[in-house]
């Protein structure tokens, strides 16, 4: 009889700070201590507190464990798990109140969450269908394939107000009812699980932590659009994500759950993975499609839209893996439960990739309408180092910057976009005040000049374009006149290019602008970076009165820009010195400053 | 069928469902500029020249691609669209090689026309990182020059519709080039060398190889006796070159414009074209006769013996033996008319003006040398003649016309329409049909080969013998054909194949056309068309009843499918390497 559970994370977090050795280390010493029959480890999806980890967390006490080292795996089982005492000093400090051990739920990090997509990412072992199947799994697509008929299926999920969580805010069930009328020998469903935004991995873990969910929500948007089978196009660069996911499908045809005449109602329905080689384009649906034809992966122009002729020409459901998880609970919970969450045009749930300077990075999953203040203050932790907010960045570098002033936005694909900004597919990443915007705004441009495949003119020159006009305005040789041909620039590569990389890549210049305009003209006028981090436009210098001379910089400038005798005040060689900023955190006498 | 009901600029149209924006305003009287659209083979969207304005759509939209729908108001012209076109020439120009001055495509460069056209000048404004790349001087028959490419694709899409598929883009963003499998040289990969890439090609980026110093260094050499022979389809379109219409017969003023140039004698290809078919008519009845490899496939273009080589080395027993009408005259000239005249063959430069870019690769092509020198030294473009006539200030439009030196003249009728597809079938059969009734049968056209159609079958009765026949051109069709020979389902006796879609007339050394005309008008039949009229015209309409051809059996070759015309008018192919 198992009287404890151990559930450890093994999404790609916690696995990167060894969650595997730590799993290893569990099993091996429970074994060791005769618990085997007694205590069952599990290894989970993410958890979502990322910068905390590895994690684990004990049941049925509840105990959540944080940062946990292999050593402390005896303390763990001997204590915790054998004698019954909590290792209070492996607990995350927010659950442990003054007499009790509060629940992970009433922690600020999960207090405001609400968990649709990542129900059981933390909760299930995700290489486990029967485990699946235990929370409902199936349930949905049985209920379906029973007592739906296809139009009824896409009502519901029209009802939901549900929309792609890719990126675009589509509404899934116009995308579903758009499709199914067409005739066609094969239609298809695609999986858009080409997540490329830098710092987002809400796609990669709910495959790692739920793969099933996503091949029940294919089923049923087969069924829906008469399709018979499903690609699901994901990331090489996801071994965990690829490896669970092929498990999972493999098992789920052995159950009859995917392949010919699905529990015995006629529906033939099954599906193969694709990877993608990491070609940022490739998340673009049409350039997706593209790449699953085995060709280079690029866009192509709409019209024709994928509704109509898709995949090997044929008409085509692509929808992002997130879109998908929730598909399943609005199917099992009825449409009504999920529009009673969000606003008014932004339904449910959005996940958010947590970056930046901000204390809890990880993954939330947040009802649509909460405001950034929220998530960054009372979900995220704040920003460390009592540093003031500057801005969050969504939508990776197709999205834009919302400023301090817009700290009380509420979060929706409306209000985004209002603000020149954009849900994306859900990376937020905070910014402080020591962020140069300008800097940022190169930053995205750096990665979407890289990505363009290269197909049409406004991308593939425009973006460089812009990017050396950025580039010489942040070492100081911009202009006004530079200012004003970024922004008419912006504004042709936005409405010229042919997809959705080239029309949203200057989103990010455009934003900037937008918001913090002063800073570009700080960087043209007075040749100076207020944050001070564009290089060329500052230099660090000793302050001759606090300098002692101990050479302590002139030991650790790597390129010997410093000079000086002992004890004498010294000086830095603008010329040479390559502003890695090693002096000044040398120096013990706060002597060397940022000018 | 469903029409639609816009209007552009303000101009009412009706067009079929389905219609592109484009085409609406075509309709309408209204040109749109494009760049990289190619009506069927590349309609990708990509150079975003063609935007416009239409209600209904979000922002700008590329006229090339969208579709209209009722009651949609285009706007084709407005300070936006303009501007926005300015700003994509401005950054395409900043990314190009801007030796106008002296290239080529000067005056008929599509980039040149739209800069001219939107006032783009080169400001400087968008400057900045430009990617170099060395020349690819590598094949014989074209400069690969992507200093000067604009990345519209269309030789990407003209490769792929000829089947070759070895040229694509390569990298990506800034670094984006048209470039070979794993960035080799051109002549490394199994290019067929058909040149229907320099021909869409809208700027200098891609060129035949320019052979006209050689020419004009041969004619100012007093010790040379310099011939040119003109291939059967020039005449249809060398006019282009000089604003004529397309489909204008031009023999007369080529031939006394060659002249003017200063060519000892001007001779015909057509004869070459009556000499190939006596002969591969002979090997032809040899064959169903005695048993020999069929069905038996003409190897009159060397593009289509190239990719032959290179993708099917078992079945080359299929081609026939027969040089190719430009080599042929090419070994004639320095076998018999070198003896009759007294002439070195050493001293003798044969010049060719040939619709292919192929036929640079064919004179280096080993056994096609029947006197002990290449039979062919040089082989031109219709383009680098016209070139040449530019160049030497001759006003072709009013030169008169005269007539091809003897004794390599006499052309015939069949030999005309060896320019079409379907034409040297059709002057196969006329002469094969002769030869096996041993009559002078009346009835020469054999319509069902005739159209631009890429595969077209016919079975004919000729004295009793049921000959199925096929015509297959572009190397799409022609992989067809040799599949289905591989596969053992092909069932046909004759063959003919040309690389070219539609044939020489549409080959890749013909003139330049911008896509503006190549997207509304058939350039195909309409010079194919003035081949057939001329066929008509003519009194001698088959190769065997050529005083010339006769002439040059009796005096020198003996008899058709001899053993002196073994050794002088066939040749041998050789399995090729696809990837070195």
């Amino acid at each position: 009889m198992v009287r404890s559970h151990v559930l450890v994370c093994g999404g790609t977090g916690c696995t990167s700070s060894n969650s595997l050795k730590i799993i290893e280390a569990l099993e091996k010493e429970i074994n060791k201590q005769g618990l085997t029959d007694e205590v069952k480890v599990v290894q989970t999806g993410c958890f979502g507190l990322c910068a905390l980890g590895p994690v684990m967390i004990v049941y049925p006490e509840g105990c959540f464990y944080s940062m946990v080292k292999v050593e402390d795996i005896p303390e763990i089982v001997s204590e915790h798990l054998l004698k019954g005492r909590i290792v209070t000093r492996l607990l995350y400090d927010e659950t442990v109140g003054k007499d009790e051990i509060k629940s992970l739920n009433e922690t600020d990090f999960y207090k405001k969450q609400v968990r649709v997509a990542l129900r059981n990412c933390g909760v299930i072992d995700p290489e486990s269908i029967e485990e699946y199947i235990a929370y409902d799994g199936y349930m949905a697509l049985a209920k379906c394939l029973t007592e739906y008929t296809p139009e009824q299926v896409i009502k519901i999920v029209s009802d939901s107000g549900l929309r792609g969580r890719g990126g675009g805010g589509f509404p899934t069930g116009r995308k579903w009812a758009l499709t199914a009328p067409n005739k066609a020998p094969q239609k298809y469903v695609v999986c858009n699980a080409d997540e490329g935004d830098p710092g987002a991995f809400m796609d990669r873990s709910v495959l790692e932590g739920d793969p099933h969910a996503i091949i029940e929500a294919m089923a049923i948007a087969g069924y829906a659009i008469g399709a018979t089978k499903g690609f699901v196009y994901v990331r090489a660069e996801y071994p965990i994500a690829v490896k669970r996911l092929q498990i999972a499908i493999d098992k789920a045809r052995e159950y009859g759950l995917l392949g010919k005449n699905i529990l015995g109602s006629g529906f033939d329905f099954d599906m193969e993975i694709r990877l993608g080689a990491g070609a940022f384009v490739c998340g673009e649906e049409t350039a997706l499609m593209t790449s699953i034809e085995g060709n280079r992966g690029e866009p192509r122009p709409r019209p024709p839209y994928p509704a109509v002729k898709g995949l090997f020409g044929m008409p085509t459901v692509e929808n992002n893996v997130e879109t998908l998880a929730n598909i399943p609970q609005i199917i099992l919970r009825g449409p009504e439960w999920f529009s009673s969450m969000g606003t008014e045009k932004s339904k449910g749930t959005k996940v958010f990739a947590l970056g930046g300077k901000i204390k809890h990075t990880g993954l939330v999953e947040i009802p649509m309408g909460t405001t950034l203040r929220e998530v960054v203050e009372e979900i995220g932790g704040g920003i460390p180092g009592g540093k003031k907010f500057k801005a969050a960045q969504t939508g990776g570098p197709s999205g834009g910057c919302i400023p301090a002033e817009l700290f009380d936005t509420k979060i929706d694909y409306d209000n985004l976009t209002e603000i020149g900004c954009m849900m994306g597919s859900g990376g937020l990443i905070v910014m402080d005040e020591d962020t140069c915007m300008v800097d940022i705004a190169k930053f995205f441009l750096e990665f979407t000049v890289d990505e363009s495949c290269g197909k049409c003119t406004p991308c593939r020159v425009g973006t460089k374009r812009l990017l050396e006009k950025l580039e010489k305005i942040t070492s100081g040789n911009g202009t006004m006149q530079d200012i004003d041909e970024l922004e008419e620039l912006c504004n042709f590569i936005k409405e010229n290019s042919l997809c959705g990389l080239g029309q949203t890549a200057p989103n990010p210049v455009l934003s900037t602008l937008r918001f913090f305009r002063d800073e570009y003209i700080s960087h043209v006028k007075d040749k100076k970076c207020p944050a001070g981090v564009c290089k060329s436009l500052m230099s660090y210098v000793i302050i001759a009165d606090k300098c002692k001379g101990c050479t302590a910089c002139v030991r650790v400038c790597p390129v010997g820009a410093i000079s000086g005798s002992v004890k004498q005040p010294h000086v830095i060689d603008d010329s040479k010195c390559i502003k890695c900023g090693a002096c000044m955190e040398k120096c013990k006498f706060g002597a060397i400053v940022k000018q | 069928m469903e029409m639609i009901n816009c209007k552009i600029n303000g101009i009412a149209v009706s067009v079929p469902k389905g219609a592109t924006i484009l085409e609406a305003a075509r309709e309408a009287g209204v040109d749109i500029p494009t760049l990289c659209y190619l009506k069927e083979i590349n309609e990708i969207g990509a150079c975003r020249i063609c935007v416009v304005e239409a209600t209904g759509a979000r922002g700008l939209v590329t006229a090339c691609v969208y579709p209209v729908t009722e009651g949609m108001e285009v706007k084709t012209n407005t300070p936006k669209v303009q501007n926005a076109r300015k700003i994509n020439l401005e950054l395409i120009l900043s990314t190009h090689e801007k030796k106008c001055l002296s290239c080529v495509r000067s005056q008929d460069c599509e980039l040149q026309t739209l800069c001219r056209d939107y006032g783009v000048e080169d400001s400087g404004k968008y400057d900045g990182f430009k990617p170099q790349y060395e020349l690819d001087l590598s094949a014989p028959h074209l400069v690969r020059d992507n200093n000067k490419c604009i990345l519209c694709r269309r030789c990407v899409a003209a490769c792929e519709k000829q089947y070759v598929h070895v040229i694509g883009a390569n990298d990506r963003g800034i670094d984006t080039h048209i470039g070979t499998p794993f960035e080799k040289q051109l002549d490394d990969v199994p290019c067929v060398s058909c040149g229907q890439c320099t021909v869409v090609c809208p700027t200098g980026a891609l060129r035949e190889k320019d052979n006209t110093d050689e020419v004009w260094e041969a004619i100012a050499d007093p010790s040379k006796h310099v011939v040119v022979q003109t291939a059967p389809s020039i005449r249809a379109t060398l006019g282009e070159c000089f604003g004529m219409p397309i489909g204008t017969n031009v023999e007369g003023k080529m031939v006394a414009a060659l002249r003017r140039l200063g060519f000892d004698k001007v001779f015909d290809t057509d004869f070459g074209a009556d000499l190939t078919i006596v002969e591969e008519a002979t090997e032809f009845i040899d064959r169903v006769k005695n048993g020999g490899v069929l069905p038996m496939i003409t190897s009159c273009s060397p593009g289509w013996v190239k990719f032959a080589e290179y993708y099917y080395p078992e079945l080359l027993e299929h081609l026939s033996s027969c040089k190719s009408p430009q080599q042929m005259v090419g070994a004639v000239i320095k076998t018999y008319y070198a003896q009759k005249n007294n002439i070195d063959p050493n001293d003798i430069v044969v010049v060719s003006i040939m619709p292919c870019t192929a036929k640079k690769f064919e004179v280096g092509r080993d056994d096609q040398s029947a006197a002990g020198v290449p039979d062919v030294d040089i082989a031109l473009t219709t383009r680098e003649l016209g070139r040449m006539i530019m160049r030497a200030g001759i006003d072709f439009v009013n030169l008169p016309d005269e007539q091809f030196d003897n004794p390599l003249s006499d052309d015939t009728g069949a030999a005309v329409i060896f320019g079409s597809t379907g034409g040297v079938m059709e002057a196969a059969l006329r002469t094969a049909n002769d030869l096996l009734t041993g009559k002078d049968n009346k009835d020469v056209e054999y319509k069902e080969v005739r159209g631009t159609a890429g595969l077209k079958e016919a079975v004919y009765n000729i004295a009793g013998i049921e000959v199925k026949v096929a015509v297959a051109s572009g190397i799409e069709n022609a992989n067809y054909i040799m599949s289905r020979i591989k596969d053992g389902t092909a069932d046909w006796h004759f063959i003919e194949i040309m690389c070219c879609p539609g044939g020489c007339v549409n080959g890749g050394g013909q003139p330049l056309q911008p896509a503006s005309v190549r997207n509304f008008v058939d350039l195909t039949s309409l010079r194919a068309k003035a081949l057939y009229e001329q066929d008509k015209a003519m009194k001698i309409r088959k190769s065997h009843k050529s005083p010339a051809i006769k002439k040059v059996y009796e005096e020198f070759f003996e008899k058709y499918g001899s053993h002196k015309a073994h050794e002088i008018l066939h040749t041998s192919y050789v399995g090729r390497k696809k990837y070195r």
